[in-house]
């Protein structure tokens, strides 16, 4: 059975709803990246030095970096020789494959949160600006609450204007209560609160909002380090998750943004934003591959159900889903 | 992970052809692909990387490479003149209507920062054109944008025509431009909300805009950190808009930026400004040479010596400069040194302007501190007088109440006297040197204006 078929299979047990999420979300990275994949596959009659050449220039457009495209291709070409494949159409299978297997290369670690089965989870959100932390915050919020799960919202962000308002927007539209002080306080002392408040109205989810800050403020960056000091000093374990929030029209900035954030504040997943544009992400694989940072949402849209749980073979079936279909 | 500028990159090249005596083509070609690399590291687009290297391989096999003694040199200096010239000329200007007000429009991605960039074009507006902006805020879907902008033009002390979030953004358009004239606002400024490129309605809106207001100028606001997508992006808001400039944000960041030479190779429209920090007037014309630097690692001297003329007092650093070469350099004058060097932005920041700065072994990812300056002035600023004229008075109980007085430990003080002497010591063996160069013209030590 191709590999394909087995992807389909495995993806059609899993809700449809979703996988229709994925596939939507992702149609024009989609019709982009695999739109090009099938366009080089038809144009070339065997496989060659060419078809590498093309495949990589593919791959780096979809910003997965060169150290590690120029991985793939290698292990494509070895794979292709061992295989003795020769028609290019069966190399496709070969490349998503690949793909989902350079992701799941590191150590096995869950895409799921670390929620805790009873008492408080705290979930701290980091990243630079205009990732949408904020509206990350927002959407996850709403996927608790319909969870059962009881919300609150700390307004970290005490720097950027109007961000304390943007909170509590979404608060409000999701029924869930926020923790703010002023704009320009200190974020540590809003942790501070939010975590008594949390504790004393026992909410099972407290999710933390910070300002953005570019990784490359020092500054800026023990700030945050002194957060999270101040949510560990108050919840032993806690932030049980640290996310890392990033854009995925970012280029390979990402991978340092990544590094960076990684040893501030012991980034233990990533959110990747604005899959819905035609952005591709493929900087996700270099920074799984080389951070072992899992991925552990994707944004997918602007309404407040298009946050989706990251699954590496679902996202290589929404890259590939034409494919797929073919396959059947 | 460690992203090499163009001159590193080189480096291994240009030894290897070293004591060759002559470059062959081979040799050119293998520095085009480190050209090509350091290129699409920095996130510029690939095909606009494939038609450069091979613009710049013509140039190069042309002779030009072949018969230098300096190879290397000439390829950086052949790539960094291309890429120069396809960033196009420094052009900052902004539009002025012949009948006011002026209107301009901000478009792009969500998070791109473009109601950051009103805000601080509202202050750039004001300030170097004595302009009289209306600031508008047209992002009705993003939760607290306007709340955003109201903020922004509270902390300016600047109108902003806001009318709430049920009306469609392309009436309050239209009103706020009456509100304008009744007003005798001479600039217009509309934020719009972050939209994909892709989408359909939301792009209509903008058009309808575009359709009613007339604007003068359109800008673009992208993200410097901007990856491969940087291309469609652009390509796809001037197709529909046709843009007239691009404003460059959060470079301030540790990003080569390479979306800037991408935007500019797909649209053809110029850069105008570069947004480099969260504050208001952090908004400063777009300088291709530099970008080209930048692109290409090699640092950003002329920023730095910007920096250092606009904030560095000619006549103290004469008088500094005086005090070294006689070496009767002091205590306060090392303060005054200090609050000199600071006055011209975060010490990490200058850094990472110095070109070959990232090459120095220790330097490449040292983390400057400011907070350690401002113990070291803290320290000194707790000694007497004579302790700062003579430090050669120090003993322990004065260490102890200097330790005491700065809230910091008798071993920082010993730490601070021990790298003062040092510094002393060099700097009679400089001035040293510098009279001996000086017959041959000089050079002058250390913060001269330049």
């Amino acid at each position: 059975m191709s590999f394909f078929k087995k992807l389909k299979e495995k993806i059609t047990k899993s809700t449809d709803s979703v996988t229709e999420k994925f596939k939507d979300g992702l149609t024009k990275t989609r019709s982009n990246f695999s739109g090009k994949v099938n366009d080089l596959i038809a144009r070339y009659r065997k496989v060659d030095e060419d078809f590498f050449e093309e495949l990589e220039e593919i791959l780096i457009q979809a910003d997965v970096g060169f150290a590690t495209v120029m991985e793939l291709i290698d292990e494509l070409k070895l794979e292709v020789k061992r295989r003795n494949i020769q028609d290019p159409a069966e190399v496709q299978s070969v490349i998503s494959e690949k793909l989902v297997e350079i992701y799941n290369s590191g150590e096995e670690q869950s895409a799921h949160l670390n929620i805790q089965q009873d008492g408080l989870t705290v979930i701290l959100f980091v990243g630079v600006n205009g990732v949408g932390k904020t509206t990350t915050i927002g959407k996850l919020a709403h996927k608790f609450k319909n969870e059962g799960k009881k919300v609150l919202l700390a307004a970290g962000d005490t720097f950027r204007a109007g961000a304390i308002e943007q909170l509590e927007v979404w608060g409000d539209r999701v029924g869930v209560e926020t923790i703010k002080q002023a704009e320009g306080s200190d974020p540590a002392a809003v942790m501070f609160d939010a975590i008594q408040a949390a504790k004393s109205r026992k909410v099972d989810i407290l999710l933390c909002d910070t300002a953005g800050r570019l990784q490359n403020k020092v500054n800026l960056m023990k700030e945050l380090e002194k957060v999270k000091r101040v949510i560990e000093r108050e919840i032993p374990g806690a932030p049980h998750e640290v996310l890392l929030v990033l854009d995925a029209t970012t280029g390979q900035n990402a991978l340092i943004q990544a590094k960076t954030f990684k040893e501030a504040t012991a980034v233990s997943g990533i959110v990747l934003s604005k899959l819905d544009g035609t952005a591709k992400g493929g900087i996700v694989l270099a920074i799984r591959k080389e951070l072992n940072i899992p991925v552990k949402f994707v944004g997918l849209g602007e309404k407040m159900d298009d946050l989706q749980e990251f699954d590496a073979e679902k996202y290589v079936y929404g890259l590939f889903a034409d494919q797929v279909e073919k396959a059947e | 992970m460690a992203f090499e500028g163009l001159a590193d990159r080189l480096q291994s090249t240009i030894q290897k052809i070293r004591g060759k005596g002559k470059v062959s083509e081979a040799d050119v070609k293998e520095m085009m692909r480190e050209v090509r690399l350091a290129l699409l590291e920095a996130d510029v687009n690939f095909k606009v990387v494939k038609d450069f290297v091979k613009k710049v391989s013509e140039r190069a096999v042309g002779q030009e490479v072949l018969k230098s003694l300096t190879p290397g040199q000439q390829i950086i200096k052949i790539v960094n003149e291309e890429l120069t010239s396809l960033m196009g000329g420094e052009q900052s200007k902004i539009a002025v209507a012949s009948r006011p007000p002026t209107v301009i429009m901000m478009v792009g991605l969500q998070g791109a920062g473009k109601t950051t960039t009103t805000g601080k074009l509202a202050n750039l507006l004001r300030k170097k054109y004595n302009r009289k902006p209306l600031l508008v805020a047209g992002d009705i879907y993003r939760p607290a944008a306007i709340k955003q902008l109201e903020t922004l033009g509270k902390q300016l002390n600047m109108p902003v025509f806001s009318l709430g979030d049920q009306i469609s953004p392309v009436e309050i358009a239209r009103k706020a431009i009456e509100k304008a004239k009744e007003d005798h606002n001479d600039y217009v400024l509309i934020d719009t909300a972050g939209r994909l490129h892709v989408d359909a309605a939301l792009m209509d809106e903008l058009k309808e805009i575009k359709e009613l207001t007339k604007p003068d100028e359109i800008f673009l606001v992208v993200d410097a950190m901007t990856g491969q997508d940087a291309v469609n992006v652009a390509q796809s808001f001037n197709e529909q808009l046709g843009i007239t400039g691009v404003v460059l944000t959060k470079l301030d960041g540790d990003t080569r930026g390479g979306a800037a030479l991408s935007i500019r190779a797909v649209t053809e429209k110029p850069i105008k400004f570069v947004g480099l920090g969260e504050k208001l007037d952090a908004l400063e014309p777009f300088h291709p040479e530099r970008m080209a630097s930048r692109i290409l690692g090699m640092g950003d001297v002329l920023t730095l010596i910007e920096k250092a003329q606009s904030n560095i007092d000619e006549q103290k650093a004469k008088e500094l400069e005086q005090k070294m070469r006689t070496a009767t350099f002091t205590l306060d004058d090392f303060l005054d040194q200090l609050a000199q060097v600071r006055k011209m932005g975060p010490l990490d920041e200058l850094l990472k302007m110095m070109p070959g700065a990232n090459r120095i072994k220790g330097l490449n990812n040292i983390q400057i501190d400011e907070k350690q300056i401002a113990h070291v002035e803290a320290i000194i600023k707790s000694m007497t007088k004579d302790e700062k004229l003579r430090p050669e008075l120090m003993n322990s109980s004065r260490k102890r109440r200097i330790a005491k007085g700065s809230g910091r430990t008798v071993a920082e003080v010993n730490r601070l006297l021990k790298q003062f002497e040092e510094m002393k010591k060099m700097m009679k063996q400089m001035s040293g040197m510098q009279q001996k160069v000086k017959k041959k013209g000089g050079f002058k030590f250390p913060f001269k204006p330049f």
